[in-house]
């Protein structure tokens, strides 16, 4: 199997073309927008918590963008129903990585991680805690 | 189009093999190799002038006594004429070294448009514009409190100037900056209403021609434009090094950019006075061995001929778009052939210009997929990126072919 059948596997595609929690929650308890203003991809992210007021009851998300992002945030839809926002909020990036599974390069790494990036700062803003240094782990970033 | 009667015809293959990067397979595919606009690659002819000179002539310039000074000075100083006769300009004077056509117009917004405009002044550029020739004025504008006019596109993708005369009325026209040659449709614009309009307003005309230089023949007196700046790392030459080249009358008048070693004629505690052109816009060790290997790359591209290199990317041009154009779900940017150099912008329907790039890699095909420094007009064409290939002398149909292929695995992996 050569570098790019690894990268665009089966799942990848499934999932980009058949995105897990797409769409919007309006009202939402969390909701933050991120993009990467060096490609364009664009990834909005909407969280309704139940009734502890801290459990994910449900995520959906909207954008557009490369299939890596789409995909990493379809998964990352999937890996963090039920969870609880402290939990998500140090969830390493690696456990992300795991579940996409391809190499990635430093370019498309970016493309990975926005999902999951713009998940945290939603659940910061939230509960109004301070984004920790270094979130996103790119500059390039615009998360709003 | 056809290769008009007295132009040398290119033989792209012959040229192929002075550069040592095609020796090499990509992802145990042959390097077809179509982002030459983002920068292109470099013969041997340049790469062993550099390695040379390094070896047999490298000292700091103009302050030296010895042997090694005097040859590395004249090294640096034959670039420079040979960068003067490219342009054809009137004095060598004129040629001022930069490290790239982005710090050339910044050199140009500061030094001049920085002194010169107010309240009321505005400077003019155009929707298509690369950041490097729109983001310093825009600044530069904002900062002495004048405006920033942006000419629009047409639905043709061609500079809407019907807004000319407003803007004159409106406002004292000081700065018209412009490119010959767009980065992102490659268009070959006709710089000449835009000239006039800027002569009839008493403004500066600044050219763009980081993108034009490297692919025909760019004359300043012909141009009759004020500046233009250039970039070695896109004609066969080193990165580090561009050119921006003004009227000596302009330049004389301009207060410097950098400041520094080399570019005084004499420091004392309570004043300093500016060397003479080009120096005074030369501070520090200049990028010597580029300027020798930018020199190695004009003398490249003079003997394979400007003319015929134009005449060469043209064809490719009509072929990619003929070729291109049958595939389904395409969106073409741009002008037609005859309008553009060797630059082909596109979109396959559904497929982000990411995964098309990254797929094509994987067959050996290098594009550009973003927004080419270009967001204005992206935002025109309502498109977050686009993918790009583009073209020069080195390269061949088969290249373009290998586009065509990989671009079908792209849509049969997304199918």
């Amino acid at each position: 199997m050569n570098e790019f059948d690894q990268m665009y596997r089966e799942v990848i595609l499934d999932h980009y073309k058949n995105p897990h929690g797409h769409g919007v929650l309006d009202p939402a308890d969390a909701h933050a927008d991120g993009q990467n203003p060096l490609c364009g991809d664009e990834v909005s992210i909407y969280v309704a918590f139940g009734e502890d007021g801290e459990t994910i009851d449900e995520v959906k998300f909207s954008g557009r963008g490369c299939a890596i992002s789409q995909a990493a945030t379809s998964m990352l839809m999937d890996m963090v129903t039920g969870k609880t926002a402290t939990e998500v909020a140090v969830l390493d990036k690696q456990e992300l990585l795991d579940e996409i599974a391809i190499p990635l390069t430093p370019v498309r790494l970016k493309c990975a991680l926005l999902g999951l990036t713009t998940l945290k700062v939603a659940l910061h803003k939230a509960k109004g805690t301070p984004l920790p240094d270094g979130l996103a782990g790119f500059d390039e970033l615009e998360l709003t | 189009m056809a290769v008009t009667a007295g132009t040398k015809k290119l033989d792209a293959r012959a040229l192929r093999a002075d550069f040592p990067i095609f020796e090499q397979d990509i992802h145990g595919k042959p390097l077809a190799y179509l982002d030459s606009a983002n920068s292109s690659q470099k013969p041997r002819q340049v790469i062993d002038a550099m390695s040379t000179f390094y070896e047999t002539s490298y000292a700091n310039v103009h302050r030296a006594v010895h042997l090694l000074g005097e040859r590395a000075t004249a090294g640096l100083e034959g670039a420079r004429e040979k960068v003067r006769a490219l342009l054809n300009a009137p004095d060598v004077r004129e040629i001022i070294f930069v490290r790239n056509a982005t710090e050339a117009l910044n050199l140009v917004a500061y030094s001049w448009a920085g002194n010169n405009l107010g309240p009321g002044d505005a400077v003019v550029v155009t929707e298509l514009e690369h950041h490097s020739n729109f983001v310093p004025w825009q600044y530069i504008a904002k900062r002495q409190g004048a405006e920033f006019k942006m000419l629009p596109l047409d639905e043709n993708g061609d500079v809407d100037l019907s807004g000319l005369d407003a803007i004159a009325r409106e406002c004292n026209v000081k700065v018209v900056a412009t490119n010959l040659v767009s980065n992102s449709l490659g268009t070959i614009n006709d710089i000449s209403p835009l000239v006039r309009f800027a002569r009839a307003q008493g403004a500066i005309f600044v050219c763009d021609a980081a993108q034009a230089a490297p692919h025909m023949r760019v004359d300043v007196q012909a141009l009759d434009c004020d500046f233009l700046a250039l970039s070695g790392h896109k004609m066969c030459g080193p990165s580090g090094i561009g050119v921006l080249w003004g009227r000596g009358e302009l330049l004389q008048a301009m207060e410097p950019f950098l400041l520094g070693g080399h570019m005084i004629k004499s420091v004392r505690e309570d004043r300093t006075t500016w060397g003479d052109l080009p120096h005074k816009f030369e501070a520090g060790t200049s990028p010597i061995v580029e300027a020798v290997g930018l020199g190695a790359a004009i003398d490249y591209l003079e003997a394979a001929g400007l003319d015929a290199i134009e005449a060469h990317e043209h064809e490719l041009v009509a072929y990619a778009l003929e070729r291109m154009s049958e595939i389904e779900g395409i969106t073409l940017y741009g002008p037609p052939a005859e309008r553009r150099a060797g630059v082909v912008s596109f979109n396959l329907e559904g497929i982000h210009p990411h995964d098309v790039a990254q797929i094509l890699d994987a067959s050996g095909v290098a594009i550009r997929a973003g927004h080419h420094c270009c967001q204005p007009l992206m935002h025109k064409l309502g498109v977050p990126a686009t993918n790009r290939a583009s073209f020069y002398l080195y390269t061949v149909q088969e290249e373009i072919d290998q586009l065509v292929d990989g671009l079908a695995t792209v849509q049969k992996v997304f199918a």
